[in-house]
């Protein structure tokens, strides 16, 4: 028994999982911990991970390079300063949708009618705002409490009643479909005017070039100062640290992640405003799903509701919750759409946006089946979808084929989160 | 009933819980009918009976997953109502369901504290939970290489301890077990029972749902026998034997036998 077993000689220093913030000495204590030590250590057990299928970001993160290259290839413009910013001002709306989609995922459900519910909140803002002149802030949280009151509509119904998200969905997808043409009236399309805070804020609004690098550093900073404080208290409590060096090499990649990409920005127009908000949503969701009461029961709903009911989580306010959420941030993205076309329409909302912000939250690494995902996929997706759809606008290949190459793109993901979901249960991994 | 026979509680012993009367129906199946049903501080009550002799459905119904259809419930002097598993832990009830209800994609931590997560200024607290928990499984011996592994990856008996080391979070007057020893092996299952035993020095009160007769006899104090849906007799384990318990499980109880033995035990009792 381990309270008998005698204290490992081996050096207890190295994580053995890299992603726990934990390694500590009381925990390496069991005998048959494996040790791994050094970078060699750290590569093994990344591919140990690896070979058991939990792939983590890292399908995602290849497919992106392996896109990147190929469109620079067909197009040296590509990765040019000036279309990168394009590619930021693209994400953010859709982006910001994906966010709540990957919320919805995690419980193991989805919502269909995002993109209905991006138009209608975007046609209340424009009508309200631009016909009937309330000021943009009311006129921009009143668009945000129909999609909440929505999203909230959505939680009851199923809760209540037990139909399926897919079902509920998909009749709202219609019939907010129908409610947006409604509030749009006769004229079909509001135009934005080009002088308003929130077309400037879309379209023209960037970070000065110094605020830019000292916002990169700051969050550098604040992460190394976390993981520093971290470890401060593990060894107050007798567990394993993470070695100094480590932390460094990690806060100086992530240094690079951020500075690299604002320089190469920085050159043409800067860093958009509206991509830095949408930025900052997804890490606010991912802090509020690791690190919060609410987001824990999220991921123990999704994983096993039963066990999460039994523990006493009160499941339906987190159905309710999530629900709300992720209508929310859809109506916000569609505020974002509307805000960097200066204008909402009858289709706003249409077409493929619904599809591409599903399948961004998949695409990004979010799992279909629940229980497994981050808010940061649904950064990594969006940015995969926005770049094939603008790296074929730059060698002139439209809809059809931008069509056939996306839904190519989600059956290969949807795929490799089936095939990896199988083979963690092969290797006991959840 | 021809051996119910409840011993006087030893003075330290406080009814904890009392069940008067409990009934449910499941459509044409009377699952319960009248059970009586008590658990003392600072005692193990083993509940024995065949399959289908309502242990899972009492069960449920103490824990707040099903409500009875009838009866009454006292916890702790009072009387109590429980509606919902959140409230059967607020008032201090902690149950290990045989499926252990454990959310598999999630660490051992997280399992842990599922539902009651400790928290410091404005994220959850991660280090004193970790610590907690390392201290929890020491407690219980626990054989767990790493406490950030997924449970997905932990096998049955490392599973089991990590829903009993978890149903002593939150300080319970009542833990049930369901088959606790089911899935063990010998050396987990002497722990189990220690652990158990350790239980009722801190003065809980342990309900033990078992199929293995001698698991039963080497903790409980008592054994509650249902048969049925009905209560067929409660036995005092220091004057009983793991027979006389197996014929209340089986129905045997009207043989001969058993009444000659539980005929003696009701005179040497008025003594």
């Amino acid at each position: 028994m381990s309270t008998t077993t005698p204290e490992p000689t081996r050096d207890a220093s190295t994580p053995v999982d890299p992603t726990a913030a934990s390694n500590l000495p009381s925990d390496l204590q069991d005998e048959r911990l494996i040790a791994q030590s050094g970078v060699s250590g750290a590569v093994r057990v990344f591919f140990s991970r690896l070979r058991s299928g939990d792939l983590g970001a890292l399908p995602v993160v290849i497919g992106l390079v392996i896109i990147w290259i190929v469109f620079q290839t067909l197009n040296p413009a590509f990765l040019s300063s000036r279309n990168l910013v394009n590619l930021t001002l693209q994400s953010a709306a859709i982006g910001t949708i994906a966010i709540g989609i990957v919320l919805v995922l995690l419980l193991g459900e989805i919502d269909l009618s995002v993109g209905s519910i991006s138009g209608l909140a975007a046609s209340i803002v424009g009508v309200t705002f631009v016909k009937s002149g309330w000021p943009l802030v009311v006129a921009i949280l009143a668009g945000l409490a129909v999609g909440a009151i929505i999203g909230i509509s959505y939680g009851v119904i199923f809760t209540r009643f037990g139909v399926p998200s897919f079902v509920i969905t998909l009749a709202g997808l219609l019939g907010f479909l129908g409610l947006q043409l409604k509030v749009l009236g006769d004229t079909g399309s509001i135009n934005v005017p080009f002088e308003s805070a929130l077309t400037k804020f879309a379209q023209q609004a960037f970070l000065p070039d110094v605020v830019a690098y000292v916002l990169a550093l700051a969050v550098v900073a604040a992460y190394a100062a976390s993981r520093i404080r971290a470890n401060a208290r593990r060894s107050e409590a007798g567990l394993s640290t993470t070695p100094v060096t480590a932390i460094a090499m990690r806060a100086g990649a992530l240094a690079a992640l951020l500075l690299v990409p604002a320089v190469v920005l920085n050159r043409d127009r800067g860093v958009s405003v509206m991509f830095v908000v949408f930025l900052a949503l997804v890490v606010i969701m991912d802090f509020a799903i690791r690190r919060t009461r609410w987001g824990r029961s999220v991921m123990a709903v999704g994983g096993n509701v039963e066990a999460a009911r039994r523990a006493g989580i009160n499941v339906r306010r987190i159905y309710i919750s999530v629900f709300a959420l992720c209508s929310t941030f859809a109506a916000l993205g569609g505020v974002f759409a509307m805000a960097r076309l200066s204008s909402v329409g009858q289709s706003s909302g249409g077409g493929d946006t619904n599809l591409n912000a599903i399948a961004a939250a998949v695409i990004g690494g979010t799992s279909l089946f629940g229980g497994r995902g981050s808010a940061y996929s649904a950064l990594l997706g969006i940015l995969v979808i926005q770049s094939i759809s603008n790296g074929l606008n730059l060698i002139n290949l439209q809809s059809p084929e931008l069509y056939m190459i996306t839904g190519a793109v989600l059956l290969l993901a949807v795929t490799v989160d089936a095939v990896s979901r199988r083979s963690r249960a092969a290797h006991g991994r959840a | 009933m021809t051996a119910t026979t409840s011993p006087p509680p030893a003075p330290a012993r406080t009814a904890v819980l009392s069940l008067r009367g409990i009934s449910k129906r499941f459509g044409a199946v009377q699952a319960l009918s009248g059970i009586d049903f008590d658990v003392n501080s600072h005692e193990v009550v083993a509940l024995v009976g065949d399959n289908g002799a309502g242990k899972s459905t009492l069960v449920k119904a103490i824990a707040g997953v099903y409500t009875p259809d009838e009866g009454t419930m006292e916890f702790d002097g009072k009387p109590a109502t429980v509606n919902s598993p959140a409230e059967a832990q607020r008032l201090g009830i902690a149950t290990v369901f045989q499926d252990l209800a454990l959310c598999d994609n999630l660490d051992v931590v997280a399992n842990l504290f599922l539902g009651r997560e400790l928290y410091n200024a404005r994220s959850l607290d991660e280090v004193t939970m970790e610590k907690e928990s390392w201290r929890l499984l020491r407690q219980l011996s626990a054989r767990i290489p790493s406490v950030r592994i997924p449970v997905a990856s932990l096998s049955g008996g490392q599973r089991q301890t990590v829903a009993i080391a978890r149903s002593l979070l939150g300080d319970p007057k009542v833990v049930m077990l369901d088959e606790p020893t089911a899935a063990l092996g010998v050396a987990q299952t002497a722990e189990v029972l220690n652990l158990v035993e350790r239980l009722r020095e801190n003065g809980h009160g342990v309900i033990l749902i078992s199929h293995n007769m001698s698991d039963v006899m080497a903790v409980a104090d008592r054994v509650t026998v249902l048969r049925l849906g009905r209560n067929n007799g409660t036995f005092d384990v220091s004057q009983t034997n793991a027979q006389e318990i197996i014929a209340a499980i089986t129905g045997a109880t009207t043989n001969a036998v058993s009444e000659r033995a539980s005929r003696r035990e009701q005179s040497e009792e008025q003594q």
